[in-house]
């Protein structure tokens, strides 16, 4: 499937933050010496006096924007997924988590599709981590636009915001005016077979892989769950119910994330088979992006092989 | 933006107590602090002691806040980056009027509000929770920078433990304060010398410990921790300090006003038993059955 455009999902961050510093008095960001690849230099440069340059001390930077959400300021930090979510993990989860501050968190370069940097700069755990935590959200935008949807989203609500960027372009598959509800899944196509639940970059994969399966007459749904916590359990119970099979897609570890949280919720309201596209236990390497993709099974073909074996269990009735 | 009172007056300590009267706000709270231990069967006794008097010179010398108001956005902050000494923090918050004493009687216990680490969703008075250590002075440095944003008057309290300055956060906070000359921030180490598994200077040793936050950029304090002439005059310094921030090394003992705990790291995470506290007790005046009586009532 050819998409028309495509952008960069920090960079939907970066425009939300510069725009939410005209709007929002009490927006301050932070940023460990990633001002230009987080791209909150956008922000840097009109806000000066509400940016802090924190340098390599993720640990650090995490609880300074927790000591300015208790003057009463929203901050955002940002650095790579690895090191806002792991590095700083013990901080965020008892200052920001336990204490219930308002504080969000830019993961920007998550998934295998940060290419050649390697397994170190490649976050693929991020979604079981935060997931985890009491009190936290995370959202993982499909597209640019929704990236700063979501940005803007964030700073409306109280509390702990994990988002996740990645690196790459990746296909617009949203625009300026779509809607984009916190919480609630979007369906981006209609179906009856089986449902394709993705997140992330995986949305337009799973629209991909939906046309592919059209051509082999298979009616595929695709909900793009952008929101995997608090995840929107009515969309998916009635995937499942309607579509009788659902295959789910993400740009992370097979452990703890997407997949999981789907099946928690089939197997607790509607079991129906479910087959899973996602990095099997295992960590990345370097590449290409798109040669990444392939070698880890995360790309549309994944998809639809997926597909076609949750619709063959969904016959037999096992 | 916060609303910041105009007048001056307005923020000053709510007590404003002198040396004497400090000193015996602090025997009440030592004793306070070996009454609740063995009640709660668990806990920190030695850090509390040796945190007892720099603690009771802040909350009814130096800082600003209302106990009836515990957000008032005049006040004043406050963080106990060593989440462990709740002891000597609750008993602090309790006699300052946050909550009622009898409160302290119910800490570590299910149908209390006093979890063992603060939680600043179940108690009054407590801007962050905290229990892992080394994360206090990264949050102060943000509370400071915010603060200054707002040109609010607010100074911005670390309390810290020795031990935790073997933590690498603590140095990236204390490089952080530096660069960013937040000037509105004060430290204050608990350096008895003591941690969990004997002598700070056997199991990771962290001197020169002045020299240090010297090298960092910091205005350094040494004193003695127990001495309040030396302890109001270290604040007040601090306060006259600017372009930097300041930390005031207090030189104390653990388990400091009791005879048998003075000085021995084996105090640092036990509770006395009822009759070692009551040994203590009566040390400081009172017994085990008659400060219990206390703080029932009130």
């Amino acid at each position: 499937m050819e998409f028309k455009e495509k952008k960069k999902t920090r960079e939907g961050f970066g425009r939300a933050l510069e725009e939410l510093g005209e709007k929002n008095p009490n927006v301050v960001v932070l940023v460990g010496d990633l001002a230009e690849s987080t791209m909150v230099h956008f922000f840097a440069k009109k806000f000066p006096e509400r940016f802090f340059q924190m340098g390599v001390a993720e640990q650090n930077m995490t609880n300074v924007a927790a000591g300015l959400s208790l003057t009463g300021k929203i901050p955002f930090f940002s650095t790579y997924g690895a090191f806002a979510a792991c590095r700083n993990l013990d901080h965020v989860r008892v200052t920001i988590c336990y204490s219930n501050l308002n504080v969000k968190i830019g993961g920007a370069h998550g998934g295998i599709s940060v290419g050649p940097d390697g397994a170190t700069h490649q976050a693929m755990e991020e979604f079981a981590i935060m997931r985890s935590l009491p009190n936290m959200k995370l959202i993982v935008p499909c597209d640019f636009w929704e990236a700063k949807k979501a940005t803007l989203k964030s700073a409306e609500i109280w509390g702990p915001f994990y988002i996740r960027f990645g690196r790459e372009d990746v296909p617009v598959v949203t625009d300026e005016s779509r809607p984009f509800i916190f919480g609630k899944a979007d369906i981006h196509r209609e179906g009856k077979d089986l449902s394709i639940i993705a997140c992330g970059v995986m949305v337009a994969e799973a629209l991909s892989a939906a046309e592919m399966l059209e051509s082999q007459g298979i009616s595929a749904r695709v909900l793009n769950m952008h929101t995997l916590k608090p995840i929107d359990k009515e969309a998916i119970v009635k995937a499942a119910q309607e579509t009788g099979a659902i295959v789910t897609a993400e740009e992370h570890q097979i452990h703890g994330g997407l997949g999981s949280t789907v099946a928690q919720v089939v197997a607790e309201n509607h079991p129906v088979p479910m087959e899973y596209v996602a990095v099997m236990d295992r960590f990345g390497m370097s590449g290409k992006p798109e040669e990444l993709m392939k070698e880890f099974g995360i790309k549309d073909v994944n998809i639809v092989e997926k597909a076609l074996k949750v619709l063959k269990r969904k016959k037999s009735g096992c | 933006m916060l609303q910041i009172s105009q007048e001056k007056e307005l923020r000053k300590n709510p007590f404003g107590y002198d040396i004497e009267q400090l000193k015996e706000v602090a025997l009440r709270i030592r004793r306070d602090i070996l009454t609740m231990l063995p009640e709660a069967g668990s806990g920190h006794t030695g850090g509390p002691l040796s945190a007892a008097d720099f603690g009771t010179a802040l909350f009814f010398n130096e800082m600003v806040y209302d106990p009836k108001n515990p957000k008032w956005p005049d006040r004043d902050m406050w963080f106990f980056s060593f989440g462990h000494v709740t002891p000597v923090h609750y008993s602090l918050l309790a006699e300052a009027g946050f909550f009622p004493k009898r409160d302290l009687l119910k800490f570590r216990k299910l149908d209390g509000h006093l979890q063992g680490h603060p939680s600043c969703l179940d108690s009054p008075g407590i801007e962050v929770s905290s229990g892992s250590l080394g994360q206090g002075l990264s949050i102060a440095v943000g509370a400071a920078l915010g603060s200054r944003i707002d040109k609010h008057p607010r100074r911005v309290y670390c309390l810290m433990s020795d031990g935790e300055q073997q933590e690498g956060s603590i140095w990236e906070a204390a490089m952080s304060a530096a660069h960013y000359k937040v000037d509105n921030l004060c430290g204050l180490i608990d350096f008895n010398n003591a941690q969990i598994d004997g002598k700070v200077e056997n199991i990771m040793g962290i001197e020169p410990l002045y020299d240090k936050y010297k090298a960092f950029g910091w205005h350094a304090i040494d004193i003695d921790g127990h001495n309040y002439r030396q302890i109001l005059d270290a604040l007040a310094e601090a306060k006259t300090v600017k372009g930097k921030p300041t930390v005031i090394l207090c030189r104390t003992y653990m388990g400091k006003g009791v005879s048998f705990m003075e000085d021995d790291y084996r105090w640092h995470g036990k509770p006395p038993k009822k009759e070692e506290a009551e040994k203590a007790l009566i040390e400081l005046g009172t017994t085990y059955q008659e400060w219990y009586q206390h703080l029932l009532n009130h």
